[in-house]
């Protein structure tokens, strides 16, 4: 009996790890401490910069800055933009992922191409493209000021802008997940007797929700992030047409660097709060779909 | 009820699924759709399901003579047991089996009270009223394969189809399901339908056994028809082992492994040339003696013995080369002494033949 038990002790690994894929402990530290490193010099510390700058006048001009008319202006134009973008391209995503997972269709992959577009194109030119549609000299711009539309320098095309730069985040995040659950929950609900619409809402909408809030995460986050495509849509009119990062430039330009950095830290925050909310729901979703026979979420995303 | 189907196409882009496909199901009978994979039985099973539509062109497909092709699937009235469950996983066991008839209109829709008794009874009928608060994902394969049952008999169904209940489930739990189910059925007696690709599973529970292969039915008949008297040389193959020997036909009699044998059952070839034959011997209806046993018994070495099993299966190499697999009982392979080396005589107690067109 020792024997045999020395012996298991000498082919078990640690941690129920593979002897075949352990390292010698030196390389493991040295691996972990170029990670560290990295991640400290790269990502860390901009970030404390961010705050130790936004702070660097004091505790009383940081507030300042944020209650200045015009930064509480961009923060409002950036909740209402991403008020409105982050809900439809939801709902857009939702449909987007639910046709391609669950019907064949003709220009299937078409889609599926076009989706990922705005992911392709670099954001300027994604607002150039809203530039030459609706301008005063693109294709609709004499329609849209004949009947006194404004669009361009103003709130709905910086809506726009922003909707086209974060319509594949939602999309994206469920149609790999959807395709893995396939429509056997679906078809059973169905012979059931349950509608079309209770369908959706008593099974598929259940099953993907974990998905969805993690796409909608994402898609708020980029939302309100967004630059350069709302650079060029939005015509810099201060306190009317600037979101949060366009204010931080303005300030930034002006040399007014606290307020840049106090305005700055509030997006900061921001990527720290989705960054959380990012972990709990992976985990959340990688529970909920931890089952023998399907693949679990982690997986089906790789 | 009774299912009927007729001429039934499906085409899956350039597969030719089902090949115009008919077939009648009687009321309260449990028919076994038995073929290899690619042979069409679970696109026949979802298309009487409504899962599926056929190819344009095909026939009706009639529930006691009415025509259902053009209803929904919620409205055939059929209950539907998926290969991997399709159990509603944030739903408790409790909730999975309500779901038919919480989600009835408003008009219909039992009361609270109603579904819970209901619910409860058919938890109690699958064995599984104590865990009805578990979650899919704690339960074992077996019982959310009982769990998708319940939910499927919950919109009291007129036909039950089942798409391999027991394919994921090991070995010994699927035994005892799949005699349970025959239980079941005889107590609830609702015409029934499974889909299987396992020979003995089909035999053991089944009335009747529809043999399928590449979109056709190659047979349909009862577990006694299909293996006692194969129609065609694939049902011959495909239920149970086979040993295959090439050989004539003609005159009443059949060659092959060196021995002539009478055609049994009469001739129906009495006098025409000689046909190349495949003669069939399945491996227990092979005798095995020291010394030649008549005129069909044709010599063969044993090269080599797996005795471990409720019988010993032996091969064997005939003196022309065939190999040959014979099962035989314990008693008799240690009354004969064999080892690997022995050299025995073999003879068929029952063969068929299959020709090109004919087959006896």
């Amino acid at each position: 009996m020792a024997s045999a038990s020395a012996w298991m002790r000498s082919v078990t690994p640690p941690q129920g790890r593979s002897v075949a894929t352990t390292e010698s402990a030196a390389v493991r530290w040295l691996l972990v401490a170029v990670a560290v490193g990295f991640l400290l010099l790269f990502l860390l510390a901009p970030l404390v910069a961010v705050f130790a700058e936004a702070f660097s006048a004091g505790l009383g001009a940081f507030l300042a800055a944020l209650v200045d008319p015009d930064a509480l202006s961009a923060v409002c134009l950036t909740l209402l933009v991403a008020g409105i973008a982050v809900p439809l391209n939801t709902i857009f995503g939702i449909a987007a992922a639910w046709a391609i997972a669950k019907f064949n269709f003709f220009g299937k992959n078409l889609l599926v191409t076009l989706i990922d577009l705005p992911l392709a194109v670099s954001p300027v030119i994604s607002g150039l493209i809203y530039v030459l549609l609706f301008g005063r000299s693109g294709y609709l711009g004499p329609w849209l000021a004949a009947h006194d539309i404004k669009i361009l320098f103003a709130a709905p095309g910086i809506v726009l802008a922003t909707m086209f730069i974060t319509f594949p985040f939602v999309a994206r995040e469920l149609i790999p997940l959807m395709q893995a659950q396939g429509t056997d929950d679906e078809e059973a609900a169905r012979g059931l007797g349950a509608t079309g619409w209770q369908t959706f809402l008593r099974v598929t909408l259940p099953n993907i929700k974990w998905g969805v809030l993690y796409g909608i995460v994402l898609c708020n986050a980029r939302a309100m992030g967004e630059f350069g495509a709302v650079s060029v849509v939005s015509g810099h009119i201060r306190g009317e047409t600037n979101t949060m990062p366009l204010h931080v430039e303005i300030l930034y330009n002006e040399y007014n660097t606290a307020a840049a950095f106090a305005v700055a830290s509030l997006l900061a925050v921001l990527a720290l709060v989705t960054l959380v909310l990012k972990t709990v729901l992976e985990w959340k979703s990688a529970r909920a779909h931890a089952r023998p026979d399907i693949a679990t979420a982690e997986e089906v995303r790789v | 009820m009774s299912i009927e189907v007729v001429n039934i196409a499906k085409t899956f882009h350039t597969f030719r699924a089902l090949r115009g496909v008919s077939l009648k199901i009687e009321a309260g009978e449990l028919v076994a759709l038995l073929g290899p994979s690619g042979s069409g039985k679970t696109t026949l099973l979802r298309i009487i399901a409504g899962l599926e539509q056929p190819d344009e062109g095909s026939g009706p497909i009639l529930f006691d003579g009415e025509e259902m092709g053009h209803r929904a699937v919620g409205e055939r009235q059929v209950g539907f047991v998926f290969q991997h469950y399709a159990l509603f996983r944030h739903m408790t066991v409790f909730e999975n089996v309500a779901f038919g008839l919480r989600v009835r209109p408003r008009k219909t829709r039992p009361t609270d009270a109603e579904v819970a008794e209901k619910v409860h009874a058919l938890l109690r009928l699958v064995h599984l009223d104590s865990l009805f608060d578990r979650y899919p994902s704690q339960l074992s394969g077996g019982q959310r394969q009982r769990v998708a049952l319940a939910r499927s008999l919950a919109v009291e169904p007129k036909v039950l189809l089942l798409d391999e209940p027991f394919g994921a489930l090991d070995a010994k739990v699927r035994q005892e399901l799949r005699r349970w189910l025959r239980r079941l059925h005889d107590d609830i007696g609702v015409t029934s339908v499974f889909v299987t690709h396992d020979q003995e599973e089909a035999l053991e529970v089944a009335d009747r056994i529809v043999v399928m292969n590449e979109g056709t039915i190659e047979q349909v008949g009862t577990p006694d028809e299909v293996f006692h008297r194969p129609a065609t040389e694939f049902v011959m193959k495909f239920l149970g082992n086979v040993n295959l020997f090439h050989g004539r036909v003609g005159g009443g009699k059949v060659q092959f492994a060196g021995v002539s044998a009478d055609v049994p059952e009469g001739s129906v070839e009495d006098g025409a040339p000689l046909l190349s034959a495949r003669v069939f011997v399945r491996p227990h209806e092979l005798d095995l003696s020291l010394t030649p046993a008549g005129r069909g018994s044709f010599p063969a070495k044993v090269t080599r013995i797996h005795s471990a099993g409720p019988v010993v299966r032996l091969e064997l190499e005939a003196e022309t080369g065939e190999q040959v697999f014979a099962h035989i009982d314990h008693l008799r392979f240690q009354a004969l002494g064999l080892s690997e080396g022995s050299r025995v005589f073999l003879l068929p107690r029952d063969l068929k033949l299959f020709t090109e067109d004919f087959s006896v």
